[in-house]
């Protein structure tokens, strides 16, 4: 393979002869640099990031003083666009916790070298999801309504609600998720502190790694903390965005009471996730020069991944159409056929063609292995995602029980900047994370890189007795 | 190579004996090599875990995962009970003519608070039982001691075991083959 400035493209999950030196050298020399001393493109994209900010606080703004009736919802399609932009904002979040809870479980040391990053897209995109919820609401200044405490009035909140649920579901995945992602960080930050020449950068570093010394004895206890978290994570992924199907499923309009919704979010939050890893992952290799870490490897089992949850997802296109017909109910028969050859069909064929056509070239390996492929099919997935929302969500109560209650929906400029605002929100703080914090986790590449030097020249897929997740004492 | 006592008149209080090593497998050695010359407050410094080095320092287990269920438990048992407190006996409503101990719609909070909880304990314990945060340690005296992050590995007998003999436990770190043995100071 081609050689690029020692640089290896390589099928292992990390290229062979790495020292641990070179793993640090490779991830923190680029953060320690003075910062206006950073590269061109970094300045682009904070830039970029920074100017739609500024149109997502414009349009938060103009919502919170000329209230919610700035978007295009009206009274059968009371739920548009801000439900949509929530629903896939923290589908993506969900590929991350999967590939640093899950694939932990599963001793996936694949998972090594993008772990990092993706939970910080995670924690960012649920910074994006966590606002729709508070923003959509017609008065959002009482949002701490939601949650439970004692007050003078006596009232509570309505535990009965799926929008209860959320509120709960969302903290907590929010919460445990940064407090996973700063626990992975504590070893590194401290790489950073002893790193660092500045004296002022040292200190930054160094308060934010607590005084961390790689004492054997907190290592013993990281490793448990760290399993317990994942073993933790790996549930509250899964009831995250089943809740949020609940949203849906515990109500009564066709299309939106299936039992199969909750599963079928869960696949489509992972399948537009591990989307979003690639699209991210396939610039950020290059940006830093990180090809013998996030490997082609990587990019093919994410590929994988990927095409498993798209093919779950597809299941469940069939499975909504199928039951649809099989109930006998005539406004579920009438909802399928509304989908199929509505107003809004062209949302959905255009779905399918994103979500079930696009994906399958990804059965090839030579198409899984090829970034270009990669980066192109995960931008049509992530567009697919986001009509999948817009079909269940929008397309369904546009044509329910009533037919005087039939309407249509067009979002307005507001529902649109809102919407790319929030995707500033998400670029600014992902601009800010991989200047200042390591975008890979150095501690545990340098146990791969221990593995992998009493392993050389053995093939990588064998069962590696490295890893967080190694229970100490048998 | 032993480092040089410093100069000054007052004895200096000791912290240990640190011994730097080039790799894990000779950290290893070198641990397992003190369990049974008797060392028992030692402890080493590495910048990933090391399997194995727990038994060869001779730790106990931690009991982090028994602290989490409890946790998890109580935190699961006191959200059940707020919701059920809430709409039985605080301030029943008749919402959507359910049950006011709709028990199945609880069970979202319920797992969440369960999460929530058991999470924070796992984390925050575990930072807490570390002794964290704490910015100075007297370890951080080892010469070199940045190396402990980077590609290093150290191991510490501290003076306060009772097999520590500054000129004896020198010579037998001395033995184990270290990049050098450095006294520190508390």
């Amino acid at each position: 393979m081609a050689v690029r400035r020692g640089i290896q493209e390589t099928n292992r999950v990390i290229a062979p002869g790495q020292t641990y030196a070179g793993v640090d050298d490779r991830v923190n020399r680029p953060i320690l640099q003075n910062l206006t001393r950073s590269p061109i493109w970094w300045f682009l994209g904070f830039g970029v990031g920074f100017f739609f900010l500024m149109v997502y606080l414009y349009s938060v703004t103009t919502l919170i003083i000329r209230g919610v009736g700035i978007f295009g919802n009206n009274v059968p399609v009371a739920w548009a666009m801000p439900i949509v932009n929530f629903v896939w904002w923290i589908g993506i979040g969900h590929a991350g916790t999967l590939i640093s809870a899950i694939l932990l479980l599963f001793r996936q040391d694949w998972r090594t070298s993008i772990n990092r990053f993706a939970e910080a897209m995670t924690l960012f995109a649920v910074v994006c999801a966590g606002m729709y919820p508070i923003l959509h609401l017609g008065r959002p200044w009482l949002f701490y309504w939601l949650f439970p405490y004692p007050n003078t009035y006596g009232m509570w909140p309505q535990f009965r609600s799926p929008l209860d649920w959320d509120v709960f579901a969302i903290s907590t995945y929010a919460s445990v998720s940064a407090l996973f992602w700063f626990i992975g960080l504590v070893p590194d930050l401290a790489t950073l502190r002893d790193r660092a020449q500045n004296r002022f950068v040292k200190l930054f570093y160094g308060t934010l790694a607590l005084g961390w010394r790689g004492s054997a004895k907190h290592w013993q206890r990281y490793q448990r903390a760290y399993l317990l978290l994942a073993a933790l994570s790996t549930p509250l992924v899964l009831s995250v965005h089943s809740t949020i199907a609940l949203d849906f499923a515990y109500s009564q309009v066709p299309g939106w009471n299936n039992t199969i919704m909750p599963p079928y979010f869960v696949a489509g939050a992972v399948f537009a996730g591990f989307a979003m890893v690639l699209i991210l992952a396939i610039p950020l290799r290059y940006a830093f020069g990180l090809q013998n870490l996030i490997t082609k490897k990587h990019l093919d089992n994410c590929a994988k991944v990927m095409l498993a949850t798209g093919m779950i997802v597809v299941y469940g296109y069939i499975i909504e159409l199928f039951i649809a017909w099989y109930s006998g109910v005539e406004f579920e028969r009438y909802m399928a056929y509304n989908r199929l050859f509505g107003d809004f069909a062209w949302a959905f064929w255009a779905l399918i063609l994103c979500n079930a056509v696009a994906i399958q070239p990804l059965w090839s390996r030579r198409v899984r292995q090829s970034q270009v492929a990669l980066f192109i099919i995960s931008l049509i997935v992530s567009v697919g995602m986001w009509l999948e929302r817009y079909v269940i969500v929008i397309v369904t109560l546009m044509r329910d029980f009533l037919p005087s209650s039939w309407g249509n929906y067009y979002p307005t400029v507001f529902d649109w900047s809102l919407f790319i605002g929030s995707m500033g929100l998400f670029l600014t703080l992902w601009f800010v994370f991989i200047r200042l914090l390591p975008t890979v986790a150095t501690s545990e590449i340098k146990e791969l890189v221990h593995h992998d030097m009493h392993h050389s020249g053995h093939d990588d897929d064998h069962d590696a007795p490295t890893h967080r997740a190694q229970p100490e004492v048998s | 190579m032993a480092h040089a006592v410093p100069a000054a008149t007052a004895e200096p209080e000791l912290y240990g004996l640190v011994a730097e090593f080039e790799t894990p497998e000779a950290l290893l050695e070198a641990a397992n090599a003190a369990r049974e010359e008797g060392y028992t407050k030692m402890d080493a410094y590495t910048p990933f875990p090391v399997t194995g080095l727990d038994e060869a320092l001779g730790m106990s287990n931690t009991r982090l995962g028994w602290v989490v269920l409890i946790m998890g438990l109580l935190g699961g048992a006191s959200a059940f009970f707020m919701q059920w407190f809430a709409q039985v006996v605080h301030y029943p409503l008749n919402i959507g003519g359910r049950p006011l101990n709709a028990w199945p719609n609880y069970i979202v909070i319920t797992f969440e608070v369960t999460v929530l909880l058991s999470a924070f304990t796992a984390g925050l314990f575990m930072l807490a039982r570390n002794g964290l945060p704490r910015p100075y340690h007297p370890i951080f005296n080892t010469p070199n001691f940045e190396a402990a992050t980077r590609d290093r590995f150290f191991l510490c007998i501290e003076a306060s075991d009772p097999e520590f003999d500054l000129g004896l436990t020198a010579r037998f770190l001395e033995k184990l083959g270290p990049v050098r043995v450095s006294e520190v100071e508390a």
